[in-house]
């Protein structure tokens, strides 16, 4: 077990290199700077590049050109620069490109408080794009989960060739903490999607919920990418049937695979009525809220979720037995407590959800869980 | 010698319009990847949108097709990450105005790519509307009495902003292919600004035809040809040099619990200081100490954007079990070090209780407060090192990690230089003490 103390933003650099990131382009905006600063300096010593784009949009646009390449690319960036991201996250879904998509929130809207913590982009993160397709995204509560959920937003970005964010806020990125490693990190997933089809078709697949072979640009098979609706050689189509089939495959390659993304942290009790839901910062005061009120005799369970989107519905309906009430911390104005309220809903207990919510640029605190508990 | 490459065109039919230029060029760029014989592998055919970007589909070449006005963003993440590709962007006078940034940029970058500007003065696609390079008068459907901007020269700009091989013609010139090959071989940003004729639109609204195509730039005092070469480092090139010669960092070792804290609960400790007084290091290095004590840190900051003037606040918790909540209500030990910080903290030092001690040189007393205040006598030391004499001064009163932890953090966390500036702003103290 070997201890470090540093910044979340410093933990999501350390992991994507871990992860083999070796593209990385952005646009400088606080509070994603560190991030920017601590890929600057490692990448070119290990052989990577790192790119200032004149904007965001460039930025986000060299990352999935370099990833048609074969590069393992990672761009970070704030609320305003995600706007700006909007229409290449689009592409990046149609395209089918691995990448890793850092979004550092900040109190939003427009330029907001740019160094005060929010957590207003959660429905934005997943809304982001026109189409309504799915994405993955991750939210790390600290620096020790922000190492290891980036390694996994890589793998997962791989895995399925789709943008992957990794959610998480300014009080993460730049709170310094006491991480904790034991040098493992989570084992592989499988490897089958890997097999390379002969003769290569760009987007060829078999069942929907397959994931096409990436071939890379200046290897042996001639590429075609294309933001356009295509057919599996990637020539733009008008066939409905085949319109369809590649909307359908875009929205089943995560959807039917959505046990496979889940991740959250459950901490149930005996007994408990009340279940204290959060993540990313929020998450720490929901503990916090949970120890306490266990240390004053109270049943409380807890649930983190470390994987937003897509929703583990399956880990949280899990949780929710004997439980009466619901309480959602985050820093907006309840955009993650619609996704548990949906899925309390279908169980028809009537179950109570509740949220606490700040959208002044200060954190939960403890407490503040805790009265509504008590 | 045999040609390996017969050609790069698939059997398909180009899909442009009866009369339009775009059909001209991809046969002119043809030839000229017959002629150099480069491996289809090799080269990628980056297209944006409208009429021009359809033109990779009819190509056996890798092919990227992204979005409007951005082909500039993705040719150059690809040559970043691959410099042996040859990458040929296939762009119309739509996505430079709607990319103008990135064209400007690559140029401006010299990064080794090849733009095809198929340049017809309106918007194709969507049915004539204006560009920016529509004549000042030009007839579109959103200049129906004709344009009252003025044309933007392409080629001109990137010229003028560090492109090394640029090149303005029309789609008449049957030069064209030896333009092109230039362009390719140039090992820069390289530009070719191809006017040309809209057979849907331009031509039609404006009676416009090949005879006024020909004479259009010299109407508008522009050159035909190539209007600019220069040698200049390529980005790409420049950038491996560049990061091969970067110096490999010294991996920071872990923090091994080398001391031992008496600390047995949690402690909220806040530092409100000022801009140049090291704050934020000087907190960074007491939560590296207690790490090397065996406890759980946390260290979050605060200061305004413009980060070398007002105040400066670090919070650190410390404990001996994991620290959840990274927020302080109720701080154990407030250090105020400057006026600055206090103003800023106002409400935190409202909270103290007398279980809680405040700390303060002597100077900025009397602070209002139910805290136990301890005078600071921190002696002459300079603005950048109150922080650090402070903590220390706190330390040797507390003994909650001992001081010889803080020193040992000093020497792992800094740079050498400032190491021994530090530790010896130390000694001075406990030897006055």
């Amino acid at each position: 077990m070997t201890r470090q103390f540093i910044n979340g933003g410093q933990a999501i650099a350390q992991g994507a290199i871990s992860a083999g990131c070796n593209f990385f382009a952005g646009y400088p905006i606080t509070p994603a700077t560190p991030i920017l600063h601590h890929m600057f300096r490692e990448l070119p010593k290990i052989g990577g590049i790192a790119i200032q784009g004149e904007d965001e949009i460039a930025s986000i646009g060299m990352c999935i050109g370099a990833a048609m390449t074969g590069a393992t690319c990672m761009t970070a960036t704030s609320g305003p620069g995600m706007s700006l991201y909007s229409e290449n996250i689009g592409l990046a879904i149609m395209g089918e490109v691995p990448l890793v998509i850092v979004d550092v929130m900040r109190l939003g809207p427009a330029t907001g408080g740019a160094t005060t913590v929010g957590q207003g982009d959660v429905q934005f993160a997943r809304w982001g794009t026109s189409g309504g397709y799915p994405i993955i995204a991750l939210c790390p509560t600290n620096p020790s989960e922000s190492y290891t959920l980036t390694i996994r937003a890589f793998k997962l970005a791989k895995r399925f060739r789709c943008p992957v964010f990794l959610l998480t806020d300014r009080e993460v990125v730049a709170t310094m903490s006491t991480i904790e490693s034991d040098g493992n990190s989570e084992t592989e997933s499988g490897t089958e999607w890997l097999k390379e089809p002969d003769p290569f078709v760009p987007y060829l697949i078999h069942e929907l919920s397959d994931i096409p072979f990436l071939s890379s640009y200046g290897g042996k098979n001639i590429v075609r990418f294309t933001g356009s609706t295509h057919d599996e050689n990637g020539f733009l189509t008008k066939i409905p049937e085949k319109v369809g089939r590649l909307n359908a495959h875009l929205a089943a390659k995560i959807d039917k695979h959505s046990q496979e993304i889940e991740s959250v942290t459950v901490d149930i009790q005996d007994g408990a009525r009340t279940l204290l839901v959060s993540y990313g910062v929020s998450a720490r005061s929901s503990l916090e809220a949970t120890q306490l009120l266990r240390e004053k005799g109270m049943k409380i369970a807890n649930l983190i979720v470390h994987s937003l989107w897509p929703v583990p519905t399956n880990s949280v309906t899990k949780t929710l037995s004997g439980i009466q009430r619901i309480i959602v911390s985050e820093l907006n104005l309840g955009q993650y407590k619609l996704e548990i309220e949906r899925i309390a809903q279908r169980i028809d207990r009537g179950i109570e959800v509740i949220g606490v919510n700040r959208i002044d640029g200060e954190l939960i605190s403890p407490r503040q869980i805790m009265e509504l508990v008590i | 010698m045999t040609e390996q490459y017969v050609s790069y065109r698939d059997s398909k039919p180009y899909p442009f319009c009866p009369g339009c230029s775009h059909s001209i060029v991809l046969d002119y760029l043809n030839a000229t990847l017959v002629k150099l014989q480069l491996d289809p592998h090799k080269i990628v055919i980056v297209t944006d949108i409208g009429c021009s970007g359809l033109s990779d589909q009819y190509f056996n070449t890798n092919a990227f097709h992204g979005l409007h006005g951005r082909a500039i963003t993705y040719a150059t993440g690809i040559k970043l990450a691959n410099p042996d590709l040859k990458i040929v962007v296939i762009m119309g006078d739509g996505g430079c105005g709607i990319g103008g940034h990135h064209l400007i940029n690559a140029a401006r970058r010299n990064i080794g790519v090849t733009v095809l500007v198929l340049n017809n003065f309106n918007y194709g696609m969507t049915g004539g509307q204006h560009s920016v390079t529509t004549p000042h008068g030009g007839i579109t459907s959103t200049t129906r009495i004709g344009n009252l901007e003025h044309p933007l020269d392409i080629a001109g700009t990137v010229a003028l902003n560090g492109a090394t091989f640029v090149a303005r013609t029309t789609t008449f010139d049957n030069t064209i292919p030896h333009l092109i090959e230039q362009a390719i071989l140039s090992d820069g940003f390289s530009l070719i600004d191809i006017w040309e004729l809209c057979a849907a639109y331009f031509v039609p609204n404006n009676a416009f035809n090949r005879a006024q195509l020909e004479e259009s730039m010299s109407k508008h005092a522009l050159q035909k040809g190539i209007i600019h070469q220069e040698k200049r480092d390529e980005y790409t090139h420049a950038y491996r040099a560049m990061a091969s010669s970067t110096i490999p960092s010294v991996k920071q070792p872990p923090l091994k619990p080398l001391f031992k804290s008496n600390l047995d609960n949690t402690l909220r400790i806040i530092i409100a200081g000022a801009a140049g007084q090291k704050i934020a290091s000087t907190a960074s290095t007491l939560g590296t100490a207690a790490v090397l004590s065996n406890l759980w840190a946390t260290k979050r900051d605060d200061y305004p954007v413009t980060v070398m003037t007002g105040h400066s606040i670090s919070e650190i918790i410390l404990s001996p079990k994991e620290i959840l909540y990274t927020g302080i209500e109720k701080p154990d030990i407030f250090l105020a070090l400057a006026p600055e910080g206090i103003k800023t903290c106002k409400s935190q030092i409202d909270t103290l209780t007398d279980r809680s001690v405040l700390y303060a040189p002597r100077e900025l007393l009397p602070i209002q407060t139910d805290a136990r205040i301890s005078t600071l006598d921190l002696g002459r030391v300079a603005r950048k090192e109150i922080a650090l004499a402070a903590v220390a001064e706190m330390l040797k009163q507390t003994n909650f990690i001992p001081l010889e932890a803080f020193k040992e953090a000093i020497r792992q966390t800094q740079r050498p230089f400032i190491a021994n500036e530090s530790l010896k702003t130390l000694d001075k103290l406990s030897t006055r003490g």
